[in-house]
């Protein structure tokens, strides 16, 4: 047995056998043929094989995606019964005696440059589905698997170099128990979405996919962040035993889901939910969200080729509200740009995107596309508890413009006889340092702040999120950072508002005490963390965090915080 | 050998969806399909060279049939283009 050390993404413990999903090794050798005629025919074979397979991915992804999502199976389909691209592959075996694996990708390939060389993003993608569906012949004729996830049907272990969107979509909640990657942090894509299904990962680990092997029993222990490749039967007793603990834990804390959050010394805040689809309200209700602190409205854009209709926003948005029956929705308005493209906005590269065109930026340049969502939103309003939230500020002139163009669209749906909530909540992010600086200004205009700590950091620090690196930087407890927070929640306060907080640091166990005594109102967080950030709350005394907090804000380092943060409450 | 004339009024063109959608409709017949725009002619049961042809809104398209069931295949485009709001 051997492990790997990464960083615990998801907490929780998994046992099952690895499924890598990999880039398989499709190298061949040009070779002539004597028999053309029977080339021809493998090379059939291998069409129709790879065809079977994508009717059934498409029929998969019909009926746990939604046919959006499915209609891109349908074009490889189709592609793979393209006359242009079949009979030139036939012809090439025939004439050129060539084996089906050269002529297949010398073909495509002329396909793939064609579409690459088009100055339309939209376009450049097709080559992305053409070299797709030739992986999967190519596959067939070299007789090598390649990862379908959407058609796993066993309990595993996903072992991956990252994961991407699209892949985690594919992913079956059935049967995928955790995962391992070699690259990633705490905040990227694929943890952010371990936690949002519930099982555990370990991220960044370096080395996943070159030591694990598919079926090799996996051991992913996503509190510590080690993952074990074949471990010995005793450790996996001792992590069945470890399980079986943590359900009973889990099971404790269910007891709390109805119970409201509140501190030793009776002091109440709000513990909400991150979600990102309408999906995610099953697990906000079972875990005993107090409201959604933040929807992420992107995802609603995302892994389609056009912008989504104002009908079809409409119905996510009321589906949320209505799913709360009441509880505070906040909503944020499209945060795209940064670490989250979308290919058919057509928007050039950038050096820095996380400090260029995007999010409220991209929004009131893009009006159309903003007042759309706006439109959306209003109109759901009547159907729950709305608050509407602006991802960037850097201005007040930002929000204000933002403001502006929402009560523009609002009148404009009132004269059309639209009925509109009366009551409908502004606020913003504080992700950039100008504005947790200026929030004694903002918040004399906007109704909340929502802290967002992944941003804040990052800006804060000035380092990249993303590049691990620098990751060392990544330091919630950092008394700048604490200071900034501060400075957020007194400034709300002081004009009787509320702050809220709807990054990473909401819903971690050594921030909480600090956050409880600095007075933040609201926690939003993975709904997986609520239950367990409710207890914690329980056991915890106002007063005492307050000095706490006034404490760690003038220390000089993050590790004298977390030393205090222990010291005071035994973690 | 039948053809007709249609102008696009999808907001998006005939991408993606649509095409699929045409290209199904169209590999049903037997006929030879072709479509052509501003003087590029490909041919319909071909996904990728419908979507080659890059069709955007308020184009001038001309589908083409030509053979045994190209009146059928013809009227069967023309109702895929409407109903699907593609064209008119």
């Amino acid at each position: 047995m051997s492990f790997l050390n990464g960083i615990a993404a998801s907490s929780g413990i998994a046992i099952a056998k690895a499924y890598r999903l990999v880039e398989p090794d499709l190298s061949f050798d040009k070779k002539t043929v004597e028999n053309a005629d029977q080339e021809v025919e493998r090379f059939q074979s291998a069409l129709a094989e790879s065809k079977g397979e994508l009717e059934v991915i498409r029929d998969n992804a019909n009926k746990d995606l939604g046919a959006d999502k499915a209609a891109i199976f349908d074009a490889h389909l189709l592609v793979l019964s393209d006359p242009e691209l079949i009979s030139p592959i036939e012809d090439k075996i025939k004439t050129d005696k060539v084996n089906a694996e050269s002529a297949l990708k010398e073909t495509a390939d002329m396909f793939i440059a064609m579409f690459e060389q088009m100055d339309n993003e939209y376009m450049k993608e097709r080559a992305a589905d053409i070299r797709d569906v030739t992986k999967r012949v190519l596959s067939h004729l070299l007789g090598v698997q390649i990862a379908n996830p959407s058609m796993i049907a066993e309990e595993v272990i996903i072992i991956a170099e990252d994961l991407t969107p699209s892949d985690t979509a594919q992913l079956n909640r059935q049967f995928v128990k955790g995962f391992t990657t070699d690259i990633g942090g705490r905040t990227s894509h694929s943890a952010i979405m371990a936690r949002s299904m519930e099982i555990p990962a370990v991220v960044g680990t370096k080395e996943s996919t070159k030591q694990i092997k598919n079926g090799d029993l996996v051991i992913v222990d996503g509190l510590k962040g080690l993952v074990h490749i074949n471990p010995t039967p005793e450790a996996v007793v001792e992590y069945k035993e470890e399980h079986r603990k943590l359900e009973e834990q889990k099971a404790e804390w269910a007891k709390l889901v109805n119970e409201k959050s509140v501190s030793a010394d009776g002091h109440h805040v709000e513990l909400a939910a991150n979600i990102g689809t309408p999906k995610d309200l099953k697990g906000v209700v079972e875990n005993g969200g107090e409201g959604i602190g933040l929807y992420r409205t992107e995802f609603l854009y995302m892994g389609r080729d056009q912008l989504p209709t104002e009908e079809e926003q409409f119905e996510s948005y009321k589906a949320v509200l209505e799913g709360m029956s009441g509880k505070p929705v906040v909503v944020r308005t499209l945060d795209i740009g940064g670490d989250k493209e979308l290919p058919y906005l057509n928007l050039p590269k950038e050096m820095n995107p996380f400090l260029g065109f995007r999010a409220i930026r991209l929004c009131l340049e893009e009006q159309d596309m903003f007042r759309t969502q706006l439109r959306a939103l209003l109109r759901a309003s009547t159907y729950g508890n709305l608050k509407i939230m602006f991802p960037m500020i850097a201005t007040l002139d930002e929000f204000r413009q933002g403001k502006a163009i929402l009560e523009e669209e609002k009148q404009k749906l009132i004269s059309e006889g639209t009925e509109v909530a009366g009551n409908i909540e502004i606020g913003i992010m504080v992700e950039i340092p100008s504005t947790a600086v200026m929030a004694e200004q903002f918040a004399k205009e906007v109704d909340f702040f929502s802290v967002g700590t992944n941003d804040l950091i990052q800006y804060t620090m000035a380092a990249d999120r993303m590049n691990e690196r620098v990751s060392y930087l990544y330091q919630p407890y950092n008394p700048a950072i604490l200071r900034l927070v501060k400075m957020v929640i007194d400034a709300a306060h002081k004009e009787g508002k509320w702050a809220g907080m709807c990054g990473e640091m909401a819903g971690d166990e050594t921030a909480i005490p600090l956050l409880l005594g600095l007075g933040l109102d609201e926690f939003s967080m993975s709904a997986t963390s609520i239950l367990k950030a409710r207890s914690q709350i329980s056991q915890l005394n106002k007063k005492d965090m307050e000095a706490l907090a006034e404490k760690a804000l003038h220390m000089n380092t993050a590790e004298e915080v977390v030393q205090a943060v222990k010291d005071a409450t035994k973690l | 050998m039948v053809q007709k004339q249609f102008k696009v009024t999808a907001e998006t063109g005939i991408h993606a969806r649509p095409a699929t959608m045409l290209v199904q409709a169209a590999s049903k017949f037997d006929s030879e399909i072709h479509l052509e725009y501003k003087e590029k002619k490909v041919n319909l049961k071909s996904i990728m060279g419908v979507m080659s042809l890059g069709v955007g809104q308020g184009a001038d398209i001309t589908i083409i049939a030509d053979g045994s069931d190209e009146q059928d295949a013809l009227n069967s485009l023309e109702e895929t283009l409407k109903k699907e709001g593609l064209a008119e």
